[in-house]
């Protein structure tokens, strides 16, 4: 099958730019450790309230791990619980979260925090909360009549 | 095959894809009007009127939309492309094009019943746990069920034009319809399989929980093809039917074929792509996926070539002079040419949004934010969709025996321009919210007066403005529809089918070799999805029951 001149070198450009791109995210990926929170841990989602870390939401200081603190998150049909908390400048944070019903989403506008909660299943994302100031979260997946009054609000203090 | 049959579409093959059509410019009135009042709500300065509420309207504008006007359309003009280039169907394919089409109307009238009565306000995506009336379901089964015996009669003909031309290349047209339904075919699989062993026992009580996981993986199994279920016959009208409306020819017959070969390759085993950011999927399977979904833009960049090249050798037949003087040579004033040219050219950065999306970790910068809204209406409600309007605007009238007016060209391209500066408003107004923090699939809300969200509400304007500017183009449409149906002069209205430039290379016999191309296309989704969806049996957490939270 004849390939024009032209369309050879049109399709070497684009394959070298796709595989720059796979090795750039790649590499961020598997060597720098930045993967999409993909948590495996499960939990009964009709026994989260008596079950830790989540029947204590809210943010809590650790000791020996590779962050500083533990903001525990829970969501059910139309709200998060803590409805407002405040975190330390410059704290790493790790964020773990879970549904007690439907889908939900939770986004802190403005940063890089963006995942699915799924009822079953428990969900985490490490973060450091470098800018002051307050960061909305948002349900973003529907869940149903009041899915856009479901919110909370992070305030990074100093 | 006889010579009447190369010319025009049999008349009874005619009136089965314009049924095709009647349903498709009504789902597009309906569908249309949900989505300008979405937008106003969303600004902020209006309410819905008689109780109905705003996630009921959106399931209806995502259902009548995504699922119902495209795959009327697509079959439709997949009917009307075989029946023309591989012959007219026997009396038994068209009777089961016509069960299919059967099956299609049923399947939309119950799910439009359940969503006029409030009981499946789940949006067109249906996540379990939330719960929508077994018949919502059911009519939604019916309408995939209806593809599958429609895609049944176009694998027929083709076989039968197969047996009746050994040892010949099929028709490039046919050739790609029939890559386009066994993409559908093989997608359709997965949601077929969520919905008759979860969703619907679970809906009719004879469960209690579901396994939500699972059940949005199988979604995903199917709902990226589902895009490329609505990009395939976009493609095939840029490849092979756009080159003979400006009088050019079709740049290469075999690059086409191994185009839509690699479409069929890519298309399916992607889905995990949309659950980037999910809980229960190993990143290691999302980063292969993400490999694959890559791959896909190679048969994009070859489409893109060919396009111009034909353009350009076109254009210099016609003695342009200079690096772009061929551009000038263009027929600007074809409807039939500008309004696809300007879809087609919505397609580049729609194609670059889908490569930031698929990408990892950028994707947790704007999964589902309306980010993502901006980018579907990007490729399909633009690129796409300008396309099939470029159809209608010769296909109607030639299947129904009359012509496009030199008036009625004038306001289709009055027409297709409205509809792109309306998406333009809409579609860049959505990515901006979209890369600040704004949700998809969100009634206007000020979340507490954060400040965060008052920088929104302006952009939510400009989609509103965006979108009636987009339902005054619906209006025109309908328009040139009914007069092109109806009320334009009878006459001879073209069907315009590429053809190859003469001593161009015999298209090599391997492109009809279904074994190796299922074979391989079957590899690839066994390799992508199998050790996911075990992983997401085995260690499946306690079930959900059903929720009904509207």
């Amino acid at each position: 099958m004849h390939m024009h001149k032209f369309e050879k070198i049109w399709l070497i450009f684009g394959f070298g730019a796709l595989l720059v791109f796979l090795t750039v995210i790649g590499v961020s990926a598997f060597y720098l450790g930045n993967q999409p929170p993909s948590c495996l841990a499960t939990i009964d989602p009709e026994k989260v309230d008596t079950t830790a870390p989540f029947n204590e939401p809210g943010l809590k200081k650790v000791e020996g791990k590779e962050w500083d603190y533990e903001l525990v998150f829970v969501a059910s049909a139309f709200s998060y619980s803590p409805a407002r908390v405040e975190v330390p400048l410059g704290a790493k944070v790790k964020v773990i979260a879970t549904s007690k019903d439907v889908m939900h989403g939770f986004q802190a506008a403005g940063t890089n925090v963006n995942m699915m909660l799924e009822p079953g299943y428990i969900s985490e994302v490490v973060t450091t909360f470098k800018n002051p100031g307050e960061f909305l979260i948002v349900c973003n997946e529907y869940c149903g009549v009041g899915h856009h009054m479901m919110h909370s609000m992070i305030e990074v203090v100093e | 095959m006889n010579i009447q049959a190369k010319l025009k579409v049999d008349p009874r093959d005619g009136k089965l894809a314009m049924a095709h059509f009647y349903v498709f410019i009504v789902a597009l009135a309906i569908g249309g009007l949900a989505g300008l009042l979405q937008t106003f709500v969303r600004s902020g300065k209006f309410e819905l009127p008689f109780g109905i509420g705003y996630y009921q309207l959106l399931t209806l504008h995502g259902v009548v939309l995504a699922l119902v006007m495209t795959t009327f359309f697509i079959m439709g003009f997949l009917h009307a492309v075989v029946s023309k280039t591989a012959g007219t169907y026997t009396n038994r394919q068209r009777t089961l094009a016509w069960i299919s089409f059967a099956l299609l109307t049923i399947g939309t009238i119950m799910a439009a019943i359940m969503i006029l009565l409030n009981e499946a306000s789940v949006l067109y995506t249906f996540y379990a746990p939330l719960q929508a009336h077994a018949v919502f379901y059911i009519g939604l089964t019916l309408v995939v069920v209806g593809s599958w015996v429609g895609s049944a009669a176009v694998f027929m003909k083709y076989g039968e034009w197969r047996k009746a031309n050994p040892g010949q290349s099929s028709p490039l047209l046919t050739f790609m319809a029939v890559i386009t339904l066994m993409m559908w075919d093989i997608a359709t699989i997965g949601v077929a399989t969520t919905v008759l062993f979860q969703i619907l026992p679970w809906s009719l009580g004879l469960v209690e929980t579901i396994n939500v996981g699972l059940s949005r993986t199988l979604f995903w199994y199917f709902g990226h093809p589902l895009v490329y279920f609505w990009l395939l016959p976009a493609y095939m009208v840029w490849y092979a039917i756009i080159p003979k409306i400006i009088g050019g020819k079709i740049f290469s017959d075999s690059l086409a074929r191994l185009s839509f070969v690699l479409l069929l390759f890519f298309s399916i085993p992607v889905g995990l792509h949309h659950q980037l950011v999910e809980p229960g999927i190993d990143p290691a399977w999302k980063f292969i996926q993400v490999i694959l979904t890559f791959l896909v833009v190679i048969p994009s960049l070859m489409t893109a070539f060919s396009l111009f090249a034909t353009f350009e050798s076109y254009g210099r037949s016609k003695g342009a002079k200079g690096l772009f003087g061929w551009f000038k040579k263009l027929p600007w004033g074809d409807a039939r040419f500008t309004i696809p040219f300007i879809g087609m050219l919505g397609f580049i950065p729609g194609g670059a949004g889908g490569i930031v999306n698929a990408s990892h970790q950028m994707n947790q910068l704007v999964h589902n934010t309306i980010w993502i809204t901006g980018h579907f209406h990007m490729t399909v409600a633009f690129a796409v969709i300008l396309t099939f309007y470029g159809v209608a605007y010769w296909l109607i009238p030639h299947l129904t025996g009359r012509i496009l007016t030199k008036k009625m060209n004038k306001l289709a391209m009055i027409q297709g321009i409205t509809w792109t500066i309306g998406m333009l408003f809409m579609s860049s107004s959505m990515h901006i919210q979209g890369l600040l923090g704004g949700p998809r699939r969100s009634a206007f809300s000020e979340y507490g007066g954060a400040a965060q969200a008052a920088e929104w509400i302006p952009y939510q304007i400009a989609q509103a403005v965006g979108g009636s500017i987009l339902f005054i183009s619906i209006i025109l449409m309908v328009y040139v529809f009914i007069n092109l149906a109806f009320f334009a002069p009878k006459g001879e209205q073209e069907f315009p089918v590429g053809e190859v430039a003469k001593g161009a290379e015999k298209t090599p016999l391997v492109f009809d070799n279904w074994k190796l191309w299922l074979g391989i296309s079957a590899i690839l989704i066994v390799f992508a999805y199998t050790l996911p969806l075990i992983d997401l049996i085995q260690n499946a957490p306690p079930g959900s029951k059903g929720f009904k939270l509207w």
